[in-house]
């Protein structure tokens, strides 16, 4: 996604003016297609994450549209208290950009990985968390929000080769979009593990599971009211997503269901454990955390046979 | 002068400190010595220093209290400028009050919410670089403390106005010496501070922070297009107020009635300029 992203910013910030980059010296062959074109609006701070979200405040304050860019952990954690009494607490249109939620750095070991940036950006009030499923619908994304009020948090996947055809690259602010329908179970998920989960009902489908699957691509504010229509008429519901189980998705559809007193049982598959030292690929790290798609397969697989086990 | 060549009626120190005193009073709250400190630098930049038409004038200097602890005496300065009204001062530490012991940016006057130290430093770097982007004469003033010199987030803002020639930034540092549980020489060393400075390539002026004239000479003979600026401003923690002066239980400590009455004396007995 770093290369649509980079390059539908070049093409947005050609008709305005105000936008510009800052990188806390990341972005190795993925920020050219702006810094290129843009290099007097382009502006590697260094490695100086807090320093670059201030300066993002104090440019957005006179009416820059200032983006920031570092990877997911670095981005959200250690600028966190900046993006608090920042552009959360002066409404600033700051746009922050996390690269590899999850476990795209999975090589580069648990510092690197982005497992609490959702759980952590949404607990501010006024900052919009995005997490696009691809490189097509982050385009859109970013076409969609790049002006809109107050600060916003793109969570970007690192690979540009992601693609879920199917979404065609769609993209509503605060609303889920549809993959797959069917009566027998809910999947949700969040981000970039959409084309991991739809592979997933695909294979459900084979076994006789029809679920339903939507890709939830905006995380905050939590989209209650889109989430509890679609939460209707199920009694299972999986939430899919690369972060930690607490904080992101899965809470956000557990606070929906208890408040609104849906009737169904909610699984959570998320990373539970907390860092063990073990680096390793992509697939390796969401087997391991039991979010490749044989994991999520057998996780609804096994919420339906108790369902059916119960109701009979 | 202010931008549109009408003289601005000086800030009066006296004044200045005497709202300091009344509405530490009056609410019962401390950091009283921090406000004091700092009383005659926000008098000189709000006596024309500053260049600030209206608060709302996108074209105005920006101020940041990095040391927001600070910010009775920035509600003063406010104040006696005219650009915040007496009922409204008055509710200083008040309930549903937007002057908080910290600024808050609701509150016109104040550009940016600050109290977390180590933060002002890059809101003025990004303030500072926009303007040049825009090609607009505006500055950005930072008033930071000397504790705060402890926060590393400073330094990082530091570096990057130094490497982007930021002379439009104007850094001034309180060197009161003191910090809350102590004397910085204890706590954190910040010995040989303006050479610390020069060797990340700023533009030092060590000054007298309780001596308004120099403070503004030296800011008016600021070059553009070099360095970024720092006014290390050598000042007295709980300035004017003689039991206050150096003491560290001062930075929290609200005032009895009869220290309220000494204090309020002797700084009515100070300087008039």
């Amino acid at each position: 996604m770093r290369a649509a992203f980079a390059s539908t910013l070049a093409e947005l910030a050609e008709r305005d003016e105000r936008i510009l980059l800052l990188t806390g010296d990341l972005g190795y062959k993925a920020l050219e297609p702006f810094s290129e074109r843009f290099p007097r609006r382009f502006f590697n701070v260094g490695v100086a994450e807090q320093n670059m979200v201030g300066l993002a405040t104090g440019l957005a304050e006179c009416g820059f549209l200032p983006f920031v860019y570092s990877i997911a952990t670095f981005a959200s954690l250690r600028a966190y208290e900046f993006i608090r009494n920042g552009p959360v607490a002066h409404r600033l249109k700051v746009r922050i950009v996390g690269v590899g939620g999850g476990f795209d750095y999975g090589p580069a070991g648990p510092t690197h990985h982005g497992l609490e940036d959702v759980g952590v950006l949404r607990l501010q009030p006024g900052l919009t968390v995005v997490a696009p499923a691809d490189s097509e619908q982050a385009r859109s994304i970013l076409r969609d929000t790049w002006d809109r009020p107050g600060p916003f948090y793109y969570r970007l996947s690192k690979d540009d080769r992601l693609s879920v055809p199917e979404l065609r690259g769609r993209f509503s602010l605060g609303r889920a979009e549809v993959l797959r329908r069917g009566p027998d179970i809910l999947l949700l998920v969040a981000g970039s593990l959409a084309s991991e989960a739809l592979a997933a009902s695909d294979a459900l489908k084979r076994i006789g599971i029809d679920a339903t699957l939507a890709v939830v691509s905006t995380l905050n504010p939590a989209p209650v009211d889109d989430l509890r229509g679609r939460l209707e008429g199920f009694d299972d519901v999986v939430t899919i997503e690369d972060h930690y189980a607490a904080g992101g998705l899965g809470s956000i559809v557990a606070e929906i269901v208890a408040e609104s007193g849906a009737r169904c049982r909610l699984l959570r598959l998320g990373v539970k454990e907390g860092p063990d030292g073990l680096s390793g690929s992509l697939p390796y790290l969401l087997k391991r955390h039991g979010l490749s798609r044989e994991s999520i397969v057998a996780a609804a697989e096994t919420a339906v046979e108790a369902r059916k086990r119960s109701d009979s | 002068m202010n931008a549109s060549g009408k003289p601005v009626q000086p800030v009066q120190p006296v004044a200045l400190r005497r709202i300091i005193l009344e509405q530490s009073k009056r609410a019962n709250v401390g950091h009283i010595g921090s406000a004091l400190s700092v009383a005659d630098i926000l008098a000189a930049l709000y006596s024309g220093i500053l260049r600030i038409e209206r608060p709302d004038d996108p074209e105005r200097d920006r101020f940041i209290l990095s040391k927001g602890h600070a910010a009775l005496a920035l509600y003063a300065a406010l104040h006696l400028r005219g650009l915040l009204d007496a009922e409204t001062l008055d509710t200083y530490c008040g309930d549903g009050s937007l002057l908080g012991v910290h600024p808050e940016p609701a509150l016109p006057g104040v550009d940016f919410a600050t109290g977390s130290l180590g933060h002002g430093l890059s809101i003025g770097a990004g303030a500072a670089l926009g303007a040049r982007l825009q090609g607009s004469s505006r500055r950005a003033f930072v008033l930071v403390s000397d504790a705060e010199l402890g926060e590393g987030s400073l330094w990082e803002a530091v570096m990057f106005a130094a490497h982007h020639g930021l002379s439009n930034l104007v850094a001034i540092v309180d060197w009161n010496g003191q910090q809350a549980l102590g004397y910085t020489e204890d706590v954190l060393s910040l010995r040989g501070l303006p050479d610390r400075f020069r060797s990340f390539g700023w533009d030092v002026h060590e000054i007298d922070g309780h001596d308004i004239d120099s403070i503004g000479r030296t800011v008016s003979g600021l070059p553009l297009g070099g360095p970024p600026h720092v006014l290390i401003a050598r000042t007295t923690f709980g300035k004017g107020v003689s039991f206050m002066e150096g003491k560290i239980h001062w930075h929290y400590w609200p005032m009895s009635d009869e220290e309220y009455l000494r204090a309020l004396a002797e700084v009515s007995a100070g300087r008039q300029t």
